[in-house]
Formats: C-alpha cells, structure tokens, sequence
C-alpha cells in the first residue's frame, strides 16, 4: 500500500474504530435507544443514517468555498433537512411496515449530531474525498454500533435473530431488552467492554514503554 | 447604513442572502424530485398495506371497495370510478366492503382508534351484515408493550369474545347494547369483551376503538345494506 492509501484506510477506520460515534463519541443516542429493538430495524436506521450523513458531507464539502460562516449552521441544517426528507419518501416507497418500525426517529436524523458535528468539524473544511471516506467510515462506526445493539436485544428480548427463532418453542424471551430499560443495559454493557479493552491496551502501552 | 461602515473581512448580506437562496432552491429541488419519484411506489405499498389488512378480518373477500358514508344517508364511493378521497363529504365514515368471488358482500371493514396504555391503538374490525355481529379485528398500528399489550392479537380467551353483538336499537339511531370490556372472566353477555388479566388497558383499548367507530359508523349503513349488497 502507498502512504496516502495507508492514511486513507486510517482516515476511514477512525469512524469505525478510534472515534466510533456510539461508542467512544457516545453521540446519536436518541436513535440508538429507541429503534434498536430488532436486528432488521437497527440495520436500516443505519443506512439511512449512512445516506443523510454521506450526502450531506459531500454536499457540504463541494459547497464549503461559497458558504458564508455567518449562516453556515443554517445552510447544514437545510441540507441535512433535506437529505432527511428524501430517505423519508425512499423508505416509506421500500416498505411501510419499515416506516412505521422506525416512526418518529427517521425524522428525527435531522437533529443526530454525528451528522452536524462532521459537517461542521470535517466537511466544511476538506475536500471531497477525505470528507467522503470520513463520512463513509463515521456512517459504517455507527451502523455497526446499532447493529451490535440491536442483535443483542433481539436475540435476548425475542429470541431470535432478523425474525429467524433461535432457541426453539421453549425459550422465554427476556422482554425487558426489548422494552427501553433494555436499551440502556446493552449499551451499558457495549460500553464497559470497549472501555475494558481501551483499559487493556493503555496498561500493555506502559509496560512496553517501562520494559523499553 | 454605509458601505463604508462595514468591515472589509465581513461577508456582505447580498452573498449570505444569494448563498441561502441559492442551496434552498437547490434542495427544494432535490426533495420535489425525490416526492416525485416515490409517490406511485408509496400509493401502491398504502394500497396494499389496507387491503391485507382488510383481507385479514375479512377471510373470504376477493376484493375490496372502500366506501365513505355520510352523517345523513347518502353512502359515496371512494377512489377508482367513485369520489376522490378528498372530495369525501366533511363527517364522513371511512369503510371497506369486501365482497366474494361471485361479486356478493363478504363483511364490512372498518377503522376504529383508541388510547392504549402507549400511543393509541388502531384496529380494522370486521362487521358481518347478516348476523349484525363483529365478527374479529386486526392491528393497524400499536406501541404496546411487546410480551403484554400485544397479547390482544394471540390471547384465546380474549379472542373468543368474538363475534360481539352488535344490533341496532329499535329506531336504528344506536348501538341496542354498547361492546364493553369486562373483568377477565365475567364476561355474560353477547356484546362484553373479557379482558386479559395483565393487559387491560390495552384489552379497554380494543373495546372502546370497536364501541366508538361501530356505534359512528353502523346507523349509517345499516338501512341501507342493501345498496352494498352487490360489488359495483
């Protein structure tokens, strides 16, 4: 690999990895919450976060030069709003049991700030290609955030995983997880182990510097 | 104020204006052809979101035609070669008539809205015009608790409340008796839901959505059944 594809991949995992939105950022977590009962309801909120996020971005960065920083919050928002209302009509187009899944919270990615933090922390100063990769890595971070959330609740809280039963007739589905309480314990738990492994590798870094 | 008064380093309102003009003119853009796009895809899944529903309650319809019945008398059809749906007169009752293979009327389908424990419940019950009964319901929409509330759609007790009687007074202006829900296990009566033991509030729910709409809806249509008989 050649260097700028080195720091390119870098740029991208950054989302995914270093500063992942749901759970290093800890940002987004009005739809993290809420729709994350089912692994299918996770997924597509993730994608259509993943669209409104990435059009926005590269809308933003291919705009940044003729945007005044005096309303510049006002032209993101209108943006944002605007790629919001388009995932709007495609999803209710795709499937209205979908729609209603989600209710209120598709809506409700206007005002996520993962996608006005990266337009106004990254887009607005970048060109299109960083911008993209870091948009696209941001959107995969927090996909996959939801994703994580999502099957574990589904798999605890209704025993099975994309409506596939798991456990057999037998199972008595731990209903708490899919109730919002159950939102909080996952995410509670999700955190605790990124943090555990964040612990880990501090404690490894000192005592290879201290060996060293 | 003068031009002169404004620093060099700020933006002039003339480009904050032409900036704001031009990405609103720009997304309108987007989103109107975006509504565009969609628009027959989004008709086509409602359509078939109310059929399946009403195909539900309704088992042995082939087809449905959706009607609005007016506060006094007349009954307007709705959609394909009747009115359009919002040119439906003010107070008027929504409906579906389903009708068989053979163009005779199968059941009547309606929707009814009540307070659940959260958000409201909305249901599509069928009415069968040859016994005057509520013969089952189906869920439109529903955020009850999962594992509780939702009992309302699998509970055999619950569902053996159907059908529920449902005649009209002598003068044909109310419902002869109101559908209630009673405590689990007292159900007496032809036109009583037993509630589930757990789930009351959602089991009320469904009883007041059904009592609302019916008693709305079934003075309208009652006495002149016999226009609906046929599938136009």
């Amino acid at each position: 690999m050649t260097l700028t594809s080195v720091t390119r991949w870098d740029e991208f995992m950054e989302g995914i990895w270093r500063q992942n939105p749901l759970f290093v950022m800890v940002l987004g977590l009005c739809p993290a919450l809420a729709v994350t009962v089912s692994a299918v309801n996770a997924l597509s909120m993730g994608l259509a976060t993943t669209f409104v996020l990435t059009c926005s971005c590269v809308l933003v960065s291919l705009l940044r030069k003729l945007i005044p920083k005096e309303v510049r919050i006002a032209t993101y928002i209108v943006i944002i709003a605007t790629f919001v209302t388009v995932v709007d009509y495609l999803i209710q187009a795709v499937s209205l049991a979908l729609y209603d899944a989600l209710g209120a919270f598709i809506q409700l990615i206007v005002v996520n700030c993962i996608i006005l933090g990266r337009a106004e922390a990254h887009a607005s100063k970048n060109p299109l290609l960083p911008t993209l990769i870091n948009a696209l890595g941001m959107s995969a971070g927090f996909t996959i955030g939801l994703f994580a959330l999502g099957s574990v609740r589904e798999i605890l809280g209704a025993g099975t995983f994309f409506g596939i039963p798991l456990f057999g007739p037998d199972f008595q589905p731990w209903v708490v997880m899919v109730l919002p309480p159950g939102g909080f314990f996952v995410l509670g738990a999700w955190l605790l182990i990124f943090a555990a492994i964040a612990r880990r590798k501090q404690r490894k870094l000192a005592e290879a510097t201290q060996n060293a | 104020m003068t031009s002169a008064a404004i620093p060099p380093q700020t933006t002039s309102a003339v480009a904050m204006i032409r900036t704001l003009g031009l990405i609103a003119a720009l997304c309108g853009l987007i989103i109107v052809s975006a509504y565009q796009g969609t628009y027959d895809a989004v008709q086509e899944n409602k359509r078939i979101a109310v059929e399946r529903a009403v195909f539900k309650v309704i088992p042995t319809a082939k087809s449905i035609v959706e009607y609005a019945a007016a506060p006094i008398g007349t009954i307007v059809k709705v959609g394909a070669g009747g009115t359009a749906p919002n040119a439906v007169p003010e107070g008027a009752v929504k409906f579906y008539a389903g009708y068989d293979a053979s163009g005779k009327l199968s059941g009547i389908a309606a929707e009814g809205v009540a307070k659940g424990y959260s958000d409201n419940v909305r249901i599509l019950y069928a009415y069968d015009p040859a016994t005057a009964m509520i013969s089952g319901f189906g869920v439109v929409a529903m955020r009850e608790t999962p594992g509780i509330g939702d009992k309302i759609l699998v509970d055999k007790g619950f569902l053996a409340s159907f059908p529920l009687q449902a005649s009209l007074s002598a003068d044909g202006a109310i419902l002869s008796r109101e559908i209630v829900t009673v405590k689990h296990g007292s159900k007496a009566n032809p036109w009583e839901i037993d509630a589930i033991t757990g789930a009351t509030i959602t089991s009320r729910a469904v009883g007041r959505a059904i009592n609302d709409s019916a008693k709305r809806l079934l003075p309208r249509i009652v006495p002149r059944i016999s226009e609906l008989k046929e599938q136009p």
